[in-house]
């Protein structure tokens, strides 16, 4: 696991096939989301995979995924979209734009969304990008990541853990 | 949101976009003069002042760098530059030349995403740099690797991109071999051009016509240009040292913003940032940076508030520059940091912020205990300047429909790159019941 996206210079891994990106902010409630769920999955210790914390601002998330010259990349980030709190949702991001989903605490309003959609239109996306957001209730300083939110974490890595598991063995 | 009568116009923008935090804009026009005009900032108070009393003065650098993502650099130099004052440190040589080289890194990140992604689609007429790119896609790709640049600066000698970590009073806890700086030499010369290019392109962009009589402040080094060190100096003949900064300027609440207002004591608004140090220090830029300024059509001072984006371009030419001489020269120092002798006192710093002066105060005890503490952000610094600005705009294209002027306005306060997560970090909360 390696904090806040901070892979320097040429590819890290030459054998990476799958990077996992998890977006967000560890001290804003369910801001957290991604955070816990790409813990969890660098824990897991995934066979080509390597997983990365992003604070989310999308001039560095292309900058992540295009250094890292992965052939899948997994986004796993915190939405308030208005479904119930823990709510997970899947979106193949390369077949078409993403939904406009709010999500708290991102930098000058330019964050995964408009990095998946900004790196579209300059055909940076990598080949395949799968965004899976988690709903969250409470975004506040310091508050605690709400319990559903902290579930829904554990079932986003367990899709993703699946999808890597499928890739490898097709 | 737009309200009409027969003869009030109001322009309101609930929520600016492309800014950093939670403000809105409000716009009265009356009579066919500007009535009212305000930069509201409702993002709630922060209270970092408090947070800090009776923590340990080493841990101010890693505190107060949580105020902001975009510029923690500065908030962390301002920090160690007040508490190494307070204790009579000096750190100097290459520990001194690392601090300005982890200064570049945020420059040129912060620069770069405002140029490009933030106030490039105002001048090009996009509203955003999504549809901005799909027009200019070899722009935003230089963008793109620009920041990244930027970024690796600040991972390689902050530990990590945001929120740096290796930074303490008295110096670093790890210093970088000469080896871990040579991937990244090639391609700070790549992004001295890429910088270079910036300022041209910026330079074709349609400006409005708008001069006014500003006063600038800004740090000012008789030998570099300014990021960490020197004496705070205006166009209108202030000369002071850091320590005296409370005795020049103040700060006051106003009911429409959580962010004080500053003033100069005698002067009122003034400007901080990349226009203020342009004017003040143009004879100290190197002459990549001064040839960049002359490519993007700059004299040797700007009075447009808009130019201010040639301005970040040139100031980008300049943090790669002095980057790429830092580490041509580097030699690993003997020790990260300098050693730290506590002693109660209190201690002043101000950097130069990517958004202009950051001014820091701390009072610690013999232990080293934070008593208290005071900071001052830029952008609290130019609000009046920004309220002052959208007078006039709206004054010049007052005749334009609503969509246009408010187009119009946003613009011209992101001429300031306003970060207002740092304005309201403020301590005082003043709440009139009456």
């Amino acid at each position: 696991m390696r904090p806040c996206g901070g892979m320097t210079g040429r590819r890290v891994d030459q054998q990476m096939k799958t990077l996992i990106v998890g977006v967000g902010n560890a001290d804003r409630g369910d801001d957290a989301a991604g955070i816990l769920a790409a813990r969890r999955l660098g824990d897991a210790a995934l066979p080509g995979a390597h997983v990365v914390e992003a604070r989310g601002n999308a001039a560095d998330l292309i900058a992540l995924w295009d250094s890292a010259g992965a052939e899948s990349v997994y986004l796993i980030d915190a939405m308030q979209s208005g479904a119930a709190p823990g709510t997970v949702r899947r979106f193949a991001a390369h077949e078409g734009p993403l939904p406009l989903l709010r999500i708290e605490g991102l930098t000058h309003g330019f964050g995964p969304v408009e990095a998946v959609e900004l790196a579209r239109a300059l055909g940076m996306l990598p080949r395949r990008l799968i965004v899976i957001a988690i709903e969250g209730a409470c975004f506040d300083a310091g508050a605690p990541v709400t319990p559903a939110v902290e579930e829904a974490a554990v079932r986003a890595a367990e899709i993703i853990r699946q999808e890597c598991a499928c890739n490898r063995n097709p | 949101m737009k309200v009409k009568t027969a003869d009030t116009r109001v322009i309101k923008v609930d929520m600016m976009a492309r800014v950093e935090g939670e403000g809105a804009l409000y716009v009265k026009v009356k009579d066919g003069d500007v009535a009212d005009v305000k930069l509201k900032i409702f993002e709630p108070p922060r209270l970092f002042e408090a947070f800090l009393r009776g923590r340990a003065y080493s841990e101010a650098p890693d505190i107060t760098a949580r105020i902001c993502g975009i510029c923690p650099v500065a908030y962390q130099m301002s920090a160690v530059h007040a508490m190494e004052s307070a204790f009579g440190i000096p750190v100097e040589g290459m520990l001194r030349s690392l601090r300005r080289l982890l200064y570049c890194g945020e420059w040129i990140e912060s620069h770069v995403l405002h140029i490009y992604m933030l106030h490039a689609p105002d001048f090009l007429g996009y509203p955003d740099a999504i549809q901005m790119a799909k027009d200019h896609p070899e722009a935003v790709k230089r963008a793109l690797a620009l920041k990244k640049v930027g970024n690796d600066i600040v991972n390689l000698l902050g530990g990590r991109e945001i929120h740096p970590i290796n930074v303490r009073v008295g110096g670093f806890y790890h210093v970088p071999t000469r080896k871990d700086f040579a991937p990244l030499l090639e391609r700070l010369k790549w992004a001295r051009d890429a910088a270079i290019e910036t300022a041209r392109w910026a330079g074709t962009l349609d400006f409005p016509d708008l001069e006014r009589d500003y006063t600038f402040v800004a740090l000012h080094h008789p030998d570099e240009y300014p990021f960490c060190e020197g004496r705070l100096i205006s166009n209108r003949g202030m000369d002071i040292a850091v320590r005296d900064y409370e005795e020049h300027f103040v700060e006051e609440h106003v009911a429409h913003s959580n962010a004080l207002h500053s003033s100069m004591k005698g002067y009122g608004a003034y400007f901080v940032g990349p226009l203020a140090r342009y004017n003040l220090n143009y004879a100290q830029l190197s002459p990549p940076a001064k040839e960049a300024a002359a490519l993007g059509g700059l004299n040797v001072t700007c009075a447009n508030p808009f130019k201010s984006i040639i301005v970040r371009a040139v100031e980008t030419v300049e943090a790669c520059n002095e980057a790429i001489r830092i580490i041509e020269s580097y030699e690993p120092p003997e020790q990260p940091a300098v050693k730290v002798r506590v002693r109660a006192g209190t201690g002043s710093g101000c950097t130069e912020a990517p958004r202009g002066i950051l001014y820091h105060r701390y009072r610690v005890d013999d232990n080293g205990s934070i008593l208290d503490a005071r900071i001052v952000p830029p952008t609290s610094q130019n609000q009046k300047i920004i309220e002052d600005d959208l007078r006039r705009v709206v004054e010049m294209y007052i005749d334009q429909p609503d969509d246009a002027l408010t187009l119009r306005c946003e613009q011209s306060i992101r001429n300031y790159d306003p970060c207002i997560s740092c304005a309201t970090h403020y301590l005082r909360l003043h709440i009139d019941r009456s």
